[in-house]
């Protein structure tokens, strides 16, 4: 078996363990690559269906290419799809450097929408490779009431039995992809010819390596504009997939902050 | 070759053999022996750190004036920089010329056991780190201990800090000595015991110029000497059963093969449950439909009938089937506050499958320091342990020496994994394949499809003496035997009891029929073949009982003259009727209503006991049967 195609059975495995053992389930969809991988092994868990909601939290700040994307997408693969609005950044703890604010809108807009549909499984495509805190991931991954994380006292899991039973009101992040790299997304993405935005193709020598809202990310200097070219120039590269990321960077700890409080 | 295809070709390329075998191994020992900066002294002399990352932990270090520690790399979070502990497990990737590595870096403090087992229960092969100033040290043992549990046999020792102790042999050779020693016992044998400097990377990457009596290979050529884990493909068949779906026409039993392998056509039996069915197909998306499939898969197959499966159930090949028992021992790791003690219960949940059990023994806690087992009457928190437990639903296990995937498990209390445990061995039970019933909240219907027959009432009426109870009770007895569950409801037993309340005027009669419906009602939605024997004279009471019962009510009338009951008279209760002493009996002072129309007359007038009960077995049998399969898999 090939080391894909062992991450891939992995990860329909942790897929069919979620739907079975969390009710109401849904997936985030980011738009971008790896929930894109996500949506594809999904399909390929429940053999051609989504059978659960596929939520998008929109900032309304996503590349207009995204978008386009969103729409076509979740008619073509028959999604159920939910998107709902971030609140804005008025509301946001004042206290967080300016892009980790930003970005804190898609914590509290994720929040609502457990509010609003009591969720008790949230499927997201974090991998352990992108930033050290979430390398500390347990693939089950409580969350109390607040959306807080407690990475200081997580459960144990070990040998693919994971932690499926919560209090009230709490939820379960659920990350198929936690084992996989940024080189293994893209490996797959070649294999298995799933579409994704073109902007993570080079345009005018630059390309983005990871999407998230226009004004708090930026393209690397990159010449690959095709799937082959960006495994290669992966293969040689040494920076950091989320360097364009403003929010990881700020402060030592934004990020930590970020993910303690319910980001993804 | 088309664009496409040549573009994949090329990727597959440009990722290079290198990139394809990803190989995870841990790191464990003592606290403060060096684990984390081994791996930061592997990152960086691999040259696999992330441009800048370097440059920005010097600069964190420097910001809290101190010096350098290569562990900054991992202890990422703030709160570790401060407590300079790592509290969880961490996974860290780079690769050599021969492959990909994923170190997990397990946490040596005690009290984050959980965490360590969580990290090295997905590695290969474990690296022990020793520091060459301290020693074998409590928790190095304990991790040693639990690489053993955990199943791992790749070892390599690295000890760390050599550059403390003047790089001296002799004693590095003290310690590679009691190190050996202690794993022997453990039946583990280290493929090489380093001398290591993580700190200014001697016999990491490259060899040292510091210590000539050492001829042995770096770190980075022992972990290129550890092989994988090679796929378990020629075991027996274990597919835990995860779920079934029905998204469309398809219905669809998914898991994944932990062992052996399976193909269309092949028989499975569900075990624990000796259902079986054929292999119909093994569905795909996006890919050709296999005919075989193997351990390490995910798959979806459809079965040529319709059996009432569910997860927990565990596809298997019947001539190598699980040990099927109530009993067995295991050996344990405790990682709950709360200790474990003698008659608590708890959940064993094996791969997907989860067991009620009740803790009949602790037969010993291990001592980590010398290995020997000890008595005790609880099991403290990281405690290693042999215990025996007994389950209340028939398990279906492998044993951890020969299956390891589905040998082992873990310990759950209030649905919290609490342990993890090793089948040291089981006892089969002697069961009678065709009693075995769920133990979970099921429909109606998938109830019926395990029990395999219907829920019905089989209602007896009809005179004191006509044989009511004596078919009842031979009834019972038949379809026992042959493997139905069936329940006899007597009208005299019932008024010792639910109706102990009520005499025999028309409306407590009325009020006795009722109640005994509902409980019949209740028998048969558990699954029962409900007998009631119950005189139930009036034609109105009956037909009320009809009416709560529903369709799976059948009227069968137990006819014999009143002068061949009164001959029998069992119960001496025609004589004390006729003398006065019991008033309103049947028959006698009472009406009886014949049936209209009853589903089956039985006259036991002159008719042996033993053609009447032919007659209702033979009637039983086809108004039981289960008639639509599909209804039973709504659930």
């Amino acid at each position: 078996m090939s080391d894909l195609d062992a991450l891939e059975n992995q990860s329909i495995y942790i897929l069919r363990e979620a739907y079975s053992r969390l009710k109401p389930i849904a997936m985030l969809w980011s738009l971008g690559k790896d929930s894109n991988v996500m949506l594809w092994l999904a399909r390929k868990a429940f053999l051609g269906h989504v059978p659960f909601p596929v939520v998008h939290v929109d900032t309304g700040k996503k590349f207009p290419e995204m978008y386009e994307f969103r729409d076509r997408f979740s008619k073509t693969w028959n999604l159920n799809l939910i998107v709902r609005d971030c609140p804005p950044v008025e509301e946001i703890d004042p206290s967080l450097p300016p892009a980790a604010r930003s970005a804190a809108r898609k914590t509290i807009g994720l929040k609502n929408v457990l509010d609003e549909f009591k969720f008790k499984g949230i499927i997201a495509g974090i991998r352990r490779d992108e930033q050290a805190t979430r390398a500390k991931e347990r693939v089950f991954s409580p969350r109390a009431e607040s959306g807080a994380w407690n990475f200081r006292d997580q459960p144990p899991e070990f040998w693919d039995h994971f932690k499926s039973e919560l209090p009230e009101g709490a939820h379960m992040r659920i990350h198929p992809l936690l084992s996989w790299t940024e080189l293994d997304i893209w490996r797959y993405i070649a294999r298995e010819q799933i579409p994704i935005v073109d902007l993570y193709y080079s345009r005018n020598g630059k390309r983005y390596r990871s999407l998230g809202d226009q004004d708090i990310t930026a393209p690397i200097e990159s010449g690959a504009s095709s799937i082959t070219e960006i495994i290669v120039e992966l293969s040689q590269t040494r920076t950091s997939e989320r360097a364009g990321r403003a929010m990881d960077h700020e402060r030592e700890d934004a990020f930590e902050r970020l993910r303690a409080q319910g980001y993804m | 070759m088309d664009g496409t295809a040549l573009a994949l070709k090329m990727a597959e390329n440009a990722t290079s053999a290198a990139l394809t075998e990803r190989f995870p191994f841990a790191i464990v020992g003592h606290v403060d022996h060096g684990k984390s900066s081994l791996i930061g002294r592997l990152l960086h002399d691999t040259n696999s750190l992330p441009e800048g990352k370097f440059a920005e932990l010097k600069a964190a270090s420097d910001k809290r004036g101190g010096q350098f520690e290569w562990s900054f790399l991992l202890d990422a979070l703030q709160a570790e920089r401060d407590q300079g502990i790592t509290i969880d497990t961490t996974q860290i990737f780079f690769h050599t010329a021969k492959r990909r590595y994923v170190i997990i870096d397990a946490p040596g403090h005690k009290e984050f056991l959980k965490n360590a087992i969580s990290g090295v229960a997905q590695a290969q092969a474990a690296i022990l780190v020793i520091d060459a100033a301290e020693g074998v040290r409590e928790q190095t043992r304990r991790h040693a201990l639990i690489l053993q549990l955990l199943g791992l046999r790749q070892i390599a020792v690295a000890v760390n800090k050599v550059d403390l102790i003047g790089f001296d042999q002799a004693r590095f050779d003290a310690i590679a000595r009691e190190i050996t020693d202690y794993l022997r016992q453990l039946k583990l044998s280290p493929t090489f015991i380093i001398p290591v400097s993580a700190r200014h990377g001697d016999n990491i990457a490259s060899p040292s110029n510091k210590m000539p009596w050492y001829q042995g290979p770096t770190v980075l050529a022992a972990l290129d000497g550890f092989t994988s884990a090679p796929v378990a493909t020629d075991q027996p068949l274990r597919m835990p059963i995860q779920d079934v779906f029905k998204f469309d026409e398809r219905r669809l039993v998914v898991g994944r093969i932990e062992s052996g392998s399976l193909r269309v056509g092949d028989r499975l039996e569900f075990a624990p449950s000796f259902k079986q069915a054929k292999i119909a197909s093994i569905e795909a998306w996006n890919a050709p439909t296999p005919l075989t499939a193997h351990a390490g898969q995910s798959v979806a197959i459809t079965l040529d009938d319709e059996l009432f499966i569910e997860r927990g159930h565990v596809a298997v090949h019947s001539d190598r089937r699980p040990i099927l028992g109530h009993r067995a021992n295991l050996r344990i790791f405790w990682l709950d506050n709360q200790p474990l003690k003698v008659g608590q219960r708890l959940k064993l949940k094996v791969a997907t499958a989860r067991y009620p059990i009740e803790i009949e023994q602790i037969s010993a806690v291990i001592d980590v320091e010398k290995l020997q087992p000890t008595q005790a009457s609880e099991i403290g928190r990281n405690a290693i342990a042999e215990i025996t437990v007994r389950s209340r639903a028939l398990m279906a296990l492998d044993l951890a020496a020969d299956m390891q995937r589905t040998g082992r498990g873990v310990l759950l209390r209030e649905g919290e994994i609490v342990g993890g445990a090793l089948v040291l061995s089981a006892e089969a039970s002697d069961v009678d394949k065709r009693l075995i019933g769920p133990d979970h909240l099921v429909t109606r219907g998938a109830r019926e499809a395990v029990n395999g027959h219907r829920g019905a009432v089989l209602w007896l009426t009809g005179l004191s003496g006509s044989g009511k109870s004596t078919l009842a009770m031979g009834l019972e007895r038949l379809l026992f035997q042959r493997g139905r569950q069936a329940f006899v409801l007597d009208g005299d037993l019932l008024r010792q009891g639910v109706t102990s309340d009520l005499g025999f005027s028309p409306k407590d009669r009325a009020e006795n029929i009722r109640r005994s419906a509902e409980v019949a009602k209740l028998l048969a939605d558990a699954g029962q073949v409900v007998i009631v024997s119950l005189i139930s004279p009036y034609t109105e009471d009956r037909d009320r009982a009809r009416k709560i019962i529903g369709e799976r009510f059948h009227e069968i009338y137990v006819k014999a003259d009143l002068a061949t009951c009164e001959s029998r008279d069992p119960k001496g209760l025609y004589k004390a009727a006729r003398s006065g002493a019991i008033k309103n009996f049947t028959g006698i002072d009472a009406p009886y209503e014949a049936p209209g129309k009853p589903e089956l007359v039985i006259d036991t007038t002159g008719q042996p006991l033993e053609r009447s009960l032919a007659a209702l077995a033979a009637y039983t049998e086809p108004a039981v049967a289960l008639q639509a399969v599909k209804d039973a898999w709504a659930i």
